[in-house]
Protein backbone atom coordinates (compact mmCIF):
# COMPACT_ATOMS: atom_id res chain seq x y z
CA UNK A 1 0.00 0.00 0.00
CA UNK A 2 2.40 2.11 0.70
CA UNK A 3 5.04 1.29 -1.61
CA UNK A 4 2.77 1.68 -4.32
CA UNK A 5 1.73 5.42 -3.01
CA UNK A 6 5.50 6.19 -2.93
CA UNK A 7 5.65 4.60 -6.69
CA UNK A 8 3.08 6.88 -7.68
CA UNK A 9 4.25 9.80 -5.91
CA UNK A 10 7.71 9.51 -8.17
CA UNK A 11 6.13 9.19 -11.36
CA UNK A 12 4.40 12.67 -10.32
CA UNK A 13 7.31 14.30 -8.83
CA UNK A 14 8.46 15.00 -12.67
CA UNK A 15 5.72 17.64 -12.53
CA UNK A 16 4.94 18.60 -9.25
CA UNK A 17 7.88 20.80 -7.88
CA UNK A 18 6.68 20.63 -4.63
CA UNK A 19 7.31 16.37 -4.63
CA UNK A 20 10.56 16.91 -5.63
CA UNK A 21 13.05 15.26 -3.60
CA UNK A 22 10.50 12.33 -2.11
CA UNK A 23 12.25 9.43 -4.38
CA UNK A 24 15.78 10.45 -3.61
CA UNK A 25 17.86 13.15 -1.73
CA UNK A 26 17.47 16.28 -3.50
CA UNK A 27 19.96 19.25 -2.96
CA UNK A 28 16.67 21.97 -3.92
CA UNK A 29 15.46 21.38 -0.33
CA UNK A 30 16.20 23.39 2.13
CA UNK A 31 16.85 21.30 5.46
CA UNK A 32 15.39 22.54 8.42
CA UNK A 33 17.28 24.12 10.82
CA UNK A 34 17.99 21.71 13.64
CA UNK A 35 20.60 21.79 17.00
CA UNK A 36 21.81 19.10 18.35
CA UNK A 37 20.72 19.60 22.42
CA UNK A 38 22.40 16.99 23.54
CA UNK A 39 24.52 14.39 21.92
CA UNK A 40 22.49 12.60 18.90
CA UNK A 41 19.42 14.68 19.81
CA UNK A 42 18.18 16.93 17.34
CA UNK A 43 15.30 19.60 17.63
CA UNK A 44 13.92 21.89 15.65
CA UNK A 45 12.07 24.79 17.42
CA UNK A 46 8.67 25.93 15.51
CA UNK A 47 7.78 29.59 15.39
CA UNK A 48 4.90 31.09 17.68
CA UNK A 49 2.74 31.15 15.56
CA UNK A 50 -0.71 29.48 14.70
CA UNK A 51 -1.54 26.32 12.53
CA UNK A 52 -1.95 26.54 9.51
CA UNK A 53 -0.59 29.84 8.88
CA UNK A 54 -0.93 32.17 6.00
CA UNK A 55 0.56 31.27 2.07
CA UNK A 56 4.08 33.02 1.67
CA UNK A 57 4.45 33.18 5.25
CA UNK A 58 7.94 31.86 5.76
CA UNK A 59 6.32 30.39 9.36
CA UNK A 60 3.53 28.37 7.50
CA UNK A 61 2.44 25.00 8.63
CA UNK A 62 6.14 25.37 10.69
CA UNK A 63 5.29 25.85 14.25
CA UNK A 64 5.82 22.84 16.03
CA UNK A 65 9.06 21.96 17.56
CA UNK A 66 10.12 18.23 15.49
CA UNK A 67 13.33 15.90 16.86
CA UNK A 68 15.06 13.07 15.86
CA UNK A 69 17.65 11.11 17.69
CA UNK A 70 20.61 8.98 16.09
CA UNK A 71 21.44 6.05 17.50
CA UNK A 72 24.15 3.44 16.67
CA UNK A 73 21.81 1.71 14.14
CA UNK A 74 19.19 3.67 12.97
CA UNK A 75 17.39 7.15 13.79
CA UNK A 76 13.99 7.72 14.93
CA UNK A 77 11.98 11.25 14.14
CA UNK A 78 9.42 12.87 16.86
CA UNK A 79 6.79 14.66 15.01
CA UNK A 80 7.31 15.42 11.46
CA UNK A 81 5.53 19.32 10.83
CA UNK A 82 2.52 20.86 9.54
CA UNK A 83 2.36 20.37 6.10
CA UNK A 84 3.99 17.63 3.54
CA UNK A 85 6.64 20.18 2.25
CA UNK A 86 8.20 20.46 6.00
CA UNK A 87 8.63 16.89 6.28
CA UNK A 88 10.62 16.40 3.18
CA UNK A 89 12.83 19.82 4.82
CA UNK A 90 12.73 17.78 8.16
CA UNK A 91 14.07 14.73 6.66
CA UNK A 92 16.47 16.89 4.96
CA UNK A 93 17.90 18.43 7.83
CA UNK A 94 18.17 14.06 8.95
CA UNK A 95 20.09 13.71 5.99
CA UNK A 96 22.47 16.36 6.50
CA UNK A 97 22.88 14.76 10.28
CA UNK A 98 23.15 11.18 9.24
CA UNK A 99 23.15 8.70 6.48
CA UNK A 100 21.35 5.61 8.73
CA UNK A 101 18.15 4.40 7.71
CA UNK A 102 15.06 6.12 9.56
CA UNK A 103 13.67 3.37 11.63
CA UNK A 104 10.61 4.90 13.47
CA UNK A 105 8.72 7.71 13.23
CA UNK A 106 6.76 8.78 16.52
CA UNK A 107 3.97 11.07 16.03
CA UNK A 108 3.49 12.92 19.64
CA UNK A 109 -0.39 13.21 18.78
CA UNK A 110 -2.97 13.84 16.27
CA UNK A 111 -2.37 17.81 15.49
CA UNK A 112 -1.37 18.99 12.13
CA UNK A 113 1.90 20.39 12.72
CA UNK A 114 3.05 17.54 14.32
CA UNK A 115 1.68 14.76 12.09
CA UNK A 116 1.52 16.36 8.28
CA UNK A 117 5.03 15.95 7.49
CA UNK A 118 4.46 12.05 7.91
CA UNK A 119 4.60 11.39 4.06
CA UNK A 120 8.11 12.48 3.13
CA UNK A 121 9.27 9.44 5.06
CA UNK A 122 6.57 7.26 4.22
CA UNK A 123 8.22 7.36 0.72
CA UNK A 124 11.54 6.36 1.99
CA UNK A 125 12.76 2.61 1.85
CA UNK A 126 12.95 0.54 3.45
CA UNK A 127 9.79 2.19 5.13
CA UNK A 128 10.02 3.36 9.15
CA UNK A 129 7.43 2.38 11.42
CA UNK A 130 5.00 4.84 12.25
CA UNK A 131 4.50 4.74 16.16
CA UNK A 132 1.45 6.10 17.48
CA UNK A 133 -0.60 6.35 20.72
CA UNK A 134 -3.40 3.45 20.30
CA UNK A 135 -5.62 6.08 19.38
CA UNK A 136 -4.30 8.37 17.01
CA UNK A 137 -5.36 6.58 14.03
CA UNK A 138 -9.47 7.11 14.58
CA UNK A 139 -8.23 10.91 15.87
CA UNK A 140 -6.46 11.22 12.70
CA UNK A 141 -9.10 9.59 10.52
CA UNK A 142 -11.13 11.66 11.91
CA UNK A 143 -9.49 14.95 11.31
CA UNK A 144 -7.84 14.51 7.96
CA UNK A 145 -10.51 15.91 6.00
CA UNK A 146 -10.30 18.92 7.76
CA UNK A 147 -6.66 19.18 8.13
CA UNK A 148 -6.34 19.03 3.96
CA UNK A 149 -9.43 21.50 3.66
CA UNK A 150 -7.21 24.04 5.83
CA UNK A 151 -4.27 23.61 3.54
CA UNK A 152 -5.87 24.02 0.71
CA UNK A 153 -7.40 26.76 2.08
CA UNK A 154 -5.06 29.09 3.67
CA UNK A 155 -1.87 27.73 2.19
CA UNK A 156 -3.00 26.54 -1.37
CA UNK A 157 -1.42 23.21 -1.10
CA UNK A 158 -3.26 20.56 -2.27
CA UNK A 159 -3.14 17.24 -0.71
CA UNK A 160 -4.17 13.19 -1.27
CA UNK A 161 -5.35 10.83 1.05
CA UNK A 162 -1.25 9.26 0.60
CA UNK A 163 -0.27 12.64 2.25
CA UNK A 164 -1.71 11.04 5.84
CA UNK A 165 0.34 8.39 7.19
CA UNK A 166 -1.17 6.52 10.22
CA UNK A 167 0.32 4.37 12.67
CA UNK A 168 1.55 1.10 12.11
CA UNK A 169 2.82 0.46 15.73
CA UNK A 170 0.46 1.33 18.14
CA UNK A 171 1.18 2.21 21.92
CA UNK A 172 -1.52 1.23 24.42
CA UNK A 173 0.75 1.90 27.68
CA UNK A 174 4.15 2.09 27.44
CA UNK A 175 7.03 0.97 24.23
CA UNK A 176 10.54 0.67 24.39
CA UNK A 177 12.44 1.40 20.82
CA UNK A 178 16.15 0.22 20.01
CA UNK A 179 17.83 2.92 18.28
CA UNK A 180 20.93 0.86 18.91
CA UNK A 181 23.56 1.98 21.81
CA UNK A 182 20.02 3.63 22.91
CA UNK A 183 16.24 3.31 23.35
CA UNK A 184 13.63 5.61 23.63
CA UNK A 185 10.93 4.82 26.24
CA UNK A 186 7.44 5.73 24.69
CA UNK A 187 4.41 6.29 27.22
CA UNK A 188 0.85 6.63 25.88
CA UNK A 189 -1.21 8.96 28.46
CA UNK A 190 -4.94 8.97 29.54
CA UNK A 191 -6.69 11.75 27.64
CA UNK A 192 -4.80 15.11 28.65
CA UNK A 193 -4.01 17.85 25.82
CA UNK A 194 -5.81 15.49 23.34
CA UNK A 195 -6.87 11.79 23.83
CA UNK A 196 -3.81 10.12 22.24
CA UNK A 197 -0.82 11.93 23.88
CA UNK A 198 1.99 10.01 23.57
CA UNK A 199 5.64 10.95 25.21
CA UNK A 200 9.05 10.07 24.45
CA UNK A 201 12.45 9.39 26.72
CA UNK A 202 15.22 9.07 25.33
CA UNK A 203 17.63 7.13 28.18
CA UNK A 204 20.87 7.87 26.93
CA UNK A 205 20.86 12.08 26.81
CA UNK A 206 17.56 11.95 29.88
CA UNK A 207 15.75 13.78 27.13
CA UNK A 208 12.17 14.04 27.28
CA UNK A 209 10.34 14.79 24.01
CA UNK A 210 6.41 16.06 25.87
CA UNK A 211 4.74 16.76 22.87
CA UNK A 212 1.75 18.91 23.52
CA UNK A 213 1.90 17.81 27.12
CA UNK A 214 3.62 20.71 27.77
CA UNK A 215 3.65 24.19 26.39
CA UNK A 216 6.24 26.76 27.23
CA UNK A 217 5.04 30.77 26.01
CA UNK A 218 2.72 29.31 23.82
CA UNK A 219 -0.76 29.37 25.77
CA UNK A 220 -1.50 26.04 26.30
CA UNK A 221 -4.30 24.49 24.36
CA UNK A 222 -7.12 22.16 25.46
CA UNK A 223 -8.42 19.71 22.73
CA UNK A 224 -8.78 16.80 25.14
CA UNK A 225 -9.31 16.85 28.77
CA UNK A 226 -8.94 19.75 31.32
CA UNK A 227 -8.97 17.39 34.41
CA UNK A 228 -7.03 14.32 32.67
CA UNK A 229 -4.50 17.11 31.69
CA UNK A 230 -3.77 18.36 35.01
CA UNK A 231 -3.58 15.21 36.05
CA UNK A 232 -0.79 14.00 33.71
CA UNK A 233 1.12 16.55 34.88
CA UNK A 234 1.37 15.58 37.92
CA UNK A 235 3.21 12.33 36.77
CA UNK A 236 4.94 14.27 34.28
CA UNK A 237 6.60 15.55 36.53
CA UNK A 238 8.13 12.42 38.16
CA UNK A 239 9.74 11.16 35.01
CA UNK A 240 13.28 11.67 35.48
CA UNK A 241 14.55 14.09 32.66
CA UNK A 242 17.37 15.96 32.23
CA UNK A 243 15.86 17.95 30.23
CA UNK A 244 12.72 18.43 28.03
CA UNK A 245 11.31 19.10 24.65
CA UNK A 246 8.23 20.97 24.53
CA UNK A 247 5.62 20.74 21.83
CA UNK A 248 5.71 24.35 21.33
CA UNK A 249 8.46 26.99 22.56
CA UNK A 250 12.19 26.72 23.57
CA UNK A 251 13.62 23.14 25.21
CA UNK A 252 13.90 23.45 28.72
CA UNK A 253 16.86 21.63 31.13
CA UNK A 254 15.17 22.84 34.40
CA UNK A 255 11.72 22.38 33.44
CA UNK A 256 9.35 22.60 37.15
CA UNK A 257 9.23 26.00 36.51
CA UNK A 258 7.55 25.91 33.07
CA UNK A 259 5.11 23.19 34.36
CA UNK A 260 4.36 25.24 37.23
CA UNK A 261 3.53 27.93 34.97
CA UNK A 262 1.29 25.62 32.81
CA UNK A 263 -0.41 24.41 35.69
CA UNK A 264 -1.16 27.90 37.06
CA UNK A 265 -2.96 28.66 34.09
CA UNK A 266 -4.93 25.57 33.56
CA UNK A 267 -6.07 25.40 36.79
CA UNK A 268 -7.01 28.85 37.07
CA UNK A 269 -9.60 28.35 33.69
CA UNK A 270 -10.39 25.79 35.94
CA UNK A 271 -11.70 27.04 39.08
CA UNK A 272 -12.84 30.10 36.54
CA UNK A 273 -15.23 28.17 34.85
CA UNK A 274 -16.23 26.24 37.95
CA UNK A 275 -17.64 28.91 39.55
CA UNK A 276 -19.07 30.70 36.38
CA UNK A 277 -20.77 27.76 36.10
CA UNK A 278 -21.84 27.52 39.93
CA UNK A 279 -23.06 31.31 39.42
CA UNK A 280 -25.86 30.01 36.65
CA UNK A 281 -23.62 31.54 33.74
CA UNK A 282 -24.30 30.26 30.40
CA UNK A 283 -21.18 29.38 28.34
CA UNK A 284 -21.16 32.49 26.26
CA UNK A 285 -21.57 34.51 29.79
CA UNK A 286 -18.85 32.80 31.29
CA UNK A 287 -16.35 32.83 28.33
CA UNK A 288 -16.79 36.74 27.91
CA UNK A 289 -16.55 37.20 32.08
CA UNK A 290 -13.40 35.16 32.15
CA UNK A 291 -11.38 36.51 28.47
CA UNK A 292 -9.03 38.45 30.35
CA UNK A 293 -7.97 36.51 33.16
CA UNK A 294 -5.03 34.51 33.54
CA UNK A 295 -3.23 35.48 30.17
CA UNK A 296 -0.32 36.88 31.32
CA UNK A 297 2.95 35.78 29.89
CA UNK A 298 1.45 33.67 27.40
CA UNK A 299 1.67 34.17 23.35
CA UNK A 300 -1.01 33.75 21.25
CA UNK A 301 -4.03 34.18 24.34
CA UNK A 302 -6.11 35.79 21.39
CA UNK A 303 -5.97 32.64 19.23
CA UNK A 304 -6.54 30.32 21.96
CA UNK A 305 -7.74 31.27 25.22
CA UNK A 306 -11.45 31.83 24.81
CA UNK A 307 -11.86 28.34 22.86
CA UNK A 308 -9.66 26.92 26.22
CA UNK A 309 -13.01 28.60 27.86
CA UNK A 310 -15.44 27.01 26.13
CA UNK A 311 -14.22 23.67 25.83
CA UNK A 312 -13.65 23.81 29.82
CA UNK A 313 -17.01 24.81 29.87
CA UNK A 314 -18.15 22.03 28.06
CA UNK A 315 -16.19 19.69 29.87
CA UNK A 316 -16.45 20.78 33.70
CA UNK A 317 -20.65 21.21 33.44
CA UNK A 318 -21.12 18.05 33.97
CA UNK A 319 -19.23 17.38 36.79
CA UNK A 320 -21.25 16.36 39.57
CA UNK B 1 -41.26 11.22 10.52
CA UNK B 2 -42.64 13.87 8.74
CA UNK B 3 -40.99 15.70 5.33
CA UNK B 4 -39.13 17.81 7.23
CA UNK B 5 -37.57 15.11 8.72
CA UNK B 6 -36.50 13.59 6.10
CA UNK B 7 -35.36 16.85 4.53
CA UNK B 8 -32.70 16.93 7.68
CA UNK B 9 -31.30 13.66 6.60
CA UNK B 10 -31.72 14.11 2.48
CA UNK B 11 -29.71 17.36 3.16
CA UNK B 12 -26.93 15.67 4.59
CA UNK B 13 -26.17 13.07 2.52
CA UNK B 14 -26.75 15.16 -0.32
CA UNK B 15 -24.09 17.47 1.06
CA UNK B 16 -21.67 15.56 2.59
CA UNK B 17 -20.14 13.51 -0.88
CA UNK B 18 -17.71 16.15 -0.98
CA UNK B 19 -16.59 16.32 2.97
CA UNK B 20 -15.70 19.59 4.58
CA UNK B 21 -13.63 20.70 1.06
CA UNK B 22 -16.60 20.97 -0.78
CA UNK B 23 -17.02 23.90 1.22
CA UNK B 24 -18.32 26.96 -0.95
CA UNK B 25 -17.55 30.43 -0.32
CA UNK B 26 -19.75 32.55 1.27
CA UNK B 27 -19.72 36.64 0.82
CA UNK B 28 -20.53 37.89 4.15
CA UNK B 29 -21.86 40.87 3.08
CA UNK B 30 -24.61 38.73 0.54
CA UNK B 31 -26.30 35.74 2.64
CA UNK B 32 -28.81 35.10 -0.19
CA UNK B 33 -25.96 34.12 -2.45
CA UNK B 34 -25.06 30.88 -1.30
CA UNK B 35 -26.23 28.37 -3.42
CA UNK B 36 -27.11 25.67 -0.70
CA UNK B 37 -29.28 28.14 0.63
CA UNK B 38 -31.19 29.07 -2.47
CA UNK B 39 -31.32 25.46 -2.80
CA UNK B 40 -32.99 25.09 0.72
CA UNK B 41 -34.44 27.85 0.22
CA UNK B 42 -36.79 26.48 -2.83
CA UNK B 43 -36.93 22.83 -1.27
CA UNK B 44 -38.50 24.26 2.54
CA UNK B 45 -40.01 27.41 1.53
CA UNK B 46 -40.78 27.50 -2.49
CA UNK B 47 -41.92 30.34 -3.40
CA UNK B 48 -43.16 31.79 -0.05
CA UNK B 49 -42.07 35.24 1.17
CA UNK B 50 -39.33 35.20 3.66
CA UNK B 51 -39.28 38.74 5.75
CA UNK B 52 -35.51 39.67 6.60
CA UNK B 53 -36.58 43.15 8.30
CA UNK B 54 -37.30 40.49 11.27
CA UNK B 55 -35.80 42.04 14.68
CA UNK B 56 -39.54 42.58 16.29
CA UNK B 57 -39.90 38.86 15.81
CA UNK B 58 -36.60 36.95 15.88
CA UNK B 59 -33.03 37.48 16.84
CA UNK B 60 -30.02 35.41 16.57
CA UNK B 61 -27.01 35.50 18.91
CA UNK B 62 -23.45 33.93 17.60
CA UNK B 63 -19.84 34.54 17.96
CA UNK B 64 -18.71 36.00 15.05
CA UNK B 65 -15.46 33.63 15.13
CA UNK B 66 -16.11 30.23 16.14
CA UNK B 67 -13.40 30.18 19.63
CA UNK B 68 -14.10 26.28 19.05
CA UNK B 69 -15.47 25.07 16.15
CA UNK B 70 -16.91 22.11 17.93
CA UNK B 71 -18.53 23.58 20.19
CA UNK B 72 -20.58 27.23 18.47
CA UNK B 73 -22.78 29.13 21.28
CA UNK B 74 -26.21 29.56 19.35
CA UNK B 75 -28.88 31.78 20.73
CA UNK B 76 -32.37 32.17 19.43
CA UNK B 77 -34.14 34.97 21.05
CA UNK B 78 -37.90 35.66 19.95
CA UNK B 79 -39.87 38.42 20.30
CA UNK B 80 -43.83 36.88 20.03
CA UNK B 81 -45.78 35.79 22.97
CA UNK B 82 -47.08 32.51 22.59
CA UNK B 83 -51.14 33.04 22.30
CA UNK B 84 -52.71 30.38 20.63
CA UNK B 85 -54.35 32.47 17.99
CA UNK B 86 -50.45 33.83 17.03
CA UNK B 87 -47.23 31.80 17.87
CA UNK B 88 -44.04 31.05 16.14
CA UNK B 89 -44.65 27.19 15.44
CA UNK B 90 -41.31 26.39 14.30
CA UNK B 91 -37.83 27.87 14.22
CA UNK B 92 -35.38 26.06 11.61
CA UNK B 93 -31.66 26.68 12.32
CA UNK B 94 -29.99 26.52 9.33
CA UNK B 95 -25.76 26.46 8.33
CA UNK B 96 -24.71 26.78 5.04
CA UNK B 97 -21.68 25.37 4.45
CA UNK B 98 -21.90 22.67 6.99
CA UNK B 99 -22.29 19.09 5.57
CA UNK B 100 -25.67 19.27 6.51
CA UNK B 101 -27.13 22.21 6.62
CA UNK B 102 -30.35 22.08 7.97
CA UNK B 103 -28.79 21.46 12.21
CA UNK B 104 -32.57 21.85 13.55
CA UNK B 105 -36.20 22.15 13.66
CA UNK B 106 -37.61 23.13 16.35
CA UNK B 107 -41.66 23.00 17.13
CA UNK B 108 -43.18 25.06 19.83
CA UNK B 109 -46.71 25.55 21.06
CA UNK B 110 -48.61 28.06 23.24
CA UNK B 111 -47.34 26.27 26.31
CA UNK B 112 -43.85 27.12 25.18
CA UNK B 113 -44.37 30.42 26.59
CA UNK B 114 -41.56 31.57 23.99
CA UNK B 115 -39.82 30.42 21.44
CA UNK B 116 -36.62 30.82 22.59
CA UNK B 117 -33.62 28.42 22.16
CA UNK B 118 -29.83 27.73 23.06
CA UNK B 119 -27.81 25.34 21.74
CA UNK B 120 -24.50 24.65 20.53
CA UNK B 121 -23.60 23.49 17.04
CA UNK B 122 -20.64 22.40 14.83
CA UNK B 123 -19.24 24.77 12.14
CA UNK B 124 -16.97 23.62 9.73
CA UNK B 125 -16.31 26.38 7.40
CA UNK B 126 -16.60 30.39 7.40
CA UNK B 127 -20.51 30.27 6.91
CA UNK B 128 -23.75 32.16 7.51
CA UNK B 129 -25.90 31.01 10.38
CA UNK B 130 -29.73 31.27 9.73
CA UNK B 131 -32.84 31.47 11.93
CA UNK B 132 -36.38 31.37 10.25
CA UNK B 133 -39.11 31.46 12.09
CA UNK B 134 -42.31 30.39 10.97
CA UNK B 135 -45.73 31.76 12.44
CA UNK B 136 -48.75 29.38 12.97
CA UNK B 137 -50.39 31.37 10.57
CA UNK B 138 -47.40 30.56 8.26
CA UNK B 139 -45.48 33.81 7.81
CA UNK B 140 -41.74 33.22 7.36
CA UNK B 141 -39.45 35.61 9.16
CA UNK B 142 -35.18 35.33 8.85
CA UNK B 143 -32.20 36.65 10.77
CA UNK B 144 -28.22 35.82 9.40
CA UNK B 145 -25.54 35.48 11.49
CA UNK B 146 -21.80 35.43 9.91
CA UNK B 147 -19.65 33.05 11.62
CA UNK B 148 -16.21 32.27 11.17
CA UNK B 149 -14.48 28.90 12.37
CA UNK B 150 -11.00 28.97 13.74
CA UNK B 151 -8.88 26.07 12.30
CA UNK B 152 -7.67 22.59 12.25
CA UNK B 153 -7.11 22.30 15.78
CA UNK B 154 -10.85 22.65 16.29
CA UNK B 155 -11.89 20.15 14.55
CA UNK B 156 -15.68 19.36 15.12
CA UNK B 157 -15.06 15.55 15.75
CA UNK B 158 -14.92 14.58 19.65
CA UNK B 159 -12.19 15.39 21.85
CA UNK B 160 -12.35 11.93 23.97
CA UNK B 161 -14.24 9.61 21.48
CA UNK B 162 -13.47 6.64 24.00
CA UNK B 163 -15.40 8.96 26.68
CA UNK B 164 -17.93 9.99 24.42
CA UNK B 165 -19.15 6.57 24.04
CA UNK B 166 -18.74 5.36 27.63
CA UNK B 167 -21.20 8.13 29.22
CA UNK B 168 -23.62 8.11 26.41
CA UNK B 169 -27.38 8.13 27.04
CA UNK B 170 -26.60 10.37 30.47
CA UNK B 171 -28.66 13.17 30.95
CA UNK B 172 -29.23 15.93 32.85
CA UNK B 173 -32.42 17.97 32.95
CA UNK B 174 -33.51 21.12 35.23
CA UNK B 175 -35.25 23.99 35.48
CA UNK B 176 -33.77 26.94 36.36
CA UNK B 177 -34.60 30.33 38.79
CA UNK B 178 -37.68 30.31 40.46
CA UNK B 179 -41.17 28.61 39.37
CA UNK B 180 -44.54 30.91 38.69
CA UNK B 181 -47.57 29.84 37.41
CA UNK B 182 -48.26 31.15 34.29
CA UNK B 183 -44.75 32.58 33.96
CA UNK B 184 -42.38 31.11 31.25
CA UNK B 185 -39.90 29.17 33.04
CA UNK B 186 -36.25 28.46 31.49
CA UNK B 187 -35.22 24.96 31.18
CA UNK B 188 -32.00 22.93 30.27
CA UNK B 189 -31.53 19.64 28.80
CA UNK B 190 -28.29 18.48 28.36
CA UNK B 191 -27.62 14.57 27.05
CA UNK B 192 -24.33 12.51 26.79
CA UNK B 193 -24.24 11.81 23.15
CA UNK B 194 -20.73 11.79 20.85
CA UNK B 195 -23.78 13.49 18.09
CA UNK B 196 -21.49 11.49 15.69
CA UNK B 197 -21.96 12.83 11.78
CA UNK B 198 -19.97 9.16 10.21
CA UNK B 199 -18.98 11.17 7.29
CA UNK B 200 -15.43 11.98 8.14
CA UNK B 201 -14.32 9.37 8.12
CA UNK B 202 -14.98 7.25 4.72
CA UNK B 203 -10.63 7.55 3.93
CA UNK B 204 -10.16 4.91 6.00
CA UNK B 205 -12.71 2.18 5.48
CA UNK B 206 -11.84 -0.37 8.05
CA UNK B 207 -11.78 3.02 10.69
CA UNK B 208 -15.18 3.57 9.37
CA UNK B 209 -17.55 4.68 12.56
CA UNK B 210 -21.23 4.65 11.42
CA UNK B 211 -23.19 7.84 12.10
CA UNK B 212 -24.70 7.70 15.29
CA UNK B 213 -26.62 10.73 16.53
CA UNK B 214 -29.91 12.50 18.08
CA UNK B 215 -32.57 12.67 15.98
CA UNK B 216 -35.46 14.17 17.91
CA UNK B 217 -36.46 15.29 20.97
CA UNK B 218 -39.78 15.39 22.59
CA UNK B 219 -40.46 17.64 25.74
CA UNK B 220 -43.52 17.97 27.46
CA UNK B 221 -45.52 19.45 30.52
CA UNK B 222 -47.98 18.00 32.79
CA UNK B 223 -48.85 15.50 28.94
CA UNK B 224 -48.66 18.52 26.93
CA UNK B 225 -45.84 19.24 24.08
CA UNK B 226 -43.87 22.39 24.93
CA UNK B 227 -40.70 21.83 22.46
CA UNK B 228 -40.00 19.19 19.90
CA UNK B 229 -37.10 19.20 17.81
CA UNK B 230 -35.98 17.80 14.42
CA UNK B 231 -31.75 17.88 14.78
CA UNK B 232 -29.09 16.10 13.28
CA UNK B 233 -25.10 16.17 13.51
CA UNK B 234 -24.37 19.89 13.32
CA UNK B 235 -25.78 19.92 17.11
CA UNK B 236 -22.41 19.51 19.05
CA UNK B 237 -21.52 16.29 21.01
CA UNK B 238 -23.51 16.30 23.93
CA UNK B 239 -26.25 17.95 22.46
CA UNK B 240 -27.38 21.04 24.99
CA UNK B 241 -30.88 22.82 25.10
CA UNK B 242 -32.07 25.50 26.48
CA UNK B 243 -35.48 26.47 26.05
CA UNK B 244 -38.86 27.66 27.97
CA UNK B 245 -42.12 26.28 29.06
CA UNK B 246 -44.85 27.82 30.83
CA UNK B 247 -45.66 25.92 34.44
CA UNK B 248 -49.24 26.25 35.39
CA UNK B 249 -48.85 24.31 38.94
CA UNK B 250 -47.49 20.88 39.89
CA UNK B 251 -46.64 19.11 36.62
CA UNK B 252 -43.78 16.60 35.12
CA UNK B 253 -41.10 18.55 32.67
CA UNK B 254 -40.90 14.92 30.75
CA UNK B 255 -37.94 15.06 27.89
CA UNK B 256 -37.94 12.16 25.25
CA UNK B 257 -34.52 11.68 23.11
CA UNK B 258 -33.97 9.36 20.26
CA UNK B 259 -31.04 8.63 18.58
CA UNK B 260 -30.21 6.90 15.24
CA UNK B 261 -29.55 3.96 15.93
CA UNK B 262 -33.09 3.65 17.62
CA UNK B 263 -31.85 4.28 21.08
CA UNK B 264 -34.34 5.87 23.13
CA UNK B 265 -33.50 7.80 26.68
CA UNK B 266 -36.18 9.12 28.76
CA UNK B 267 -35.76 12.19 31.97
CA UNK B 268 -37.87 13.72 33.61
CA UNK B 269 -38.00 16.91 36.56
CA UNK B 270 -40.74 17.38 38.81
CA UNK B 271 -42.25 20.86 38.92
CA UNK B 272 -44.13 22.42 41.40
CA UNK B 273 -44.91 26.29 40.50
CA UNK B 274 -46.86 26.46 43.50
CA UNK B 275 -50.08 28.25 42.48
ZN1 LIG C 1 -1.28 19.85 19.92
Amino acid sequence: MRSAASRLRCSLAAFALAWAGLCSASPDIEPLPVEEIAPGVHVHVGHQATWPGAQGDERAGDIANLGFVVGERCVAVIDTGGSPQLGQRLLAAVRRVSTRPVCYVINTHVHPDHTLGNAAFAALAPAPRFVGHARLKASLAARAPFYREALARDLGLATDDADIVYPDLEVADTLTLELGGRSLHLRAWPTAHTDNDLSVLDDASATLFAGDLLFVAHLPVIDGRLLGWLEVMDALARLDAARVVPGHGAPVADWSPALEAQRRYLSGVRDGIRSAIAAGRTITEAVEALANTGVDGWLLTEDFHRRNLTAAYAELEWED
Amino acid sequence: MNTLTSLLLAGALAASLGGPAHAQRSDPENPDANATWQQLRTTMFQARTIDTAADTIISLEAPERAQDAAIVPISIRTHVEQRPERFIERVYLMIDNNPSPVGAIFHFTPASGRADIETRVRVDAYTHVRAIAEMNTGELYMTTRFVKASGGCSAPPGKDMTAAMASLGKMRFRVEGEVEPGKPALAQLMISHPNNSGLVMDQLTRMYTPAHFVRRIQVSYAGQPVLSADVDFSISENPNFRFYFVPTGEGELKAEVIDTNALRFETAVEVDAGS
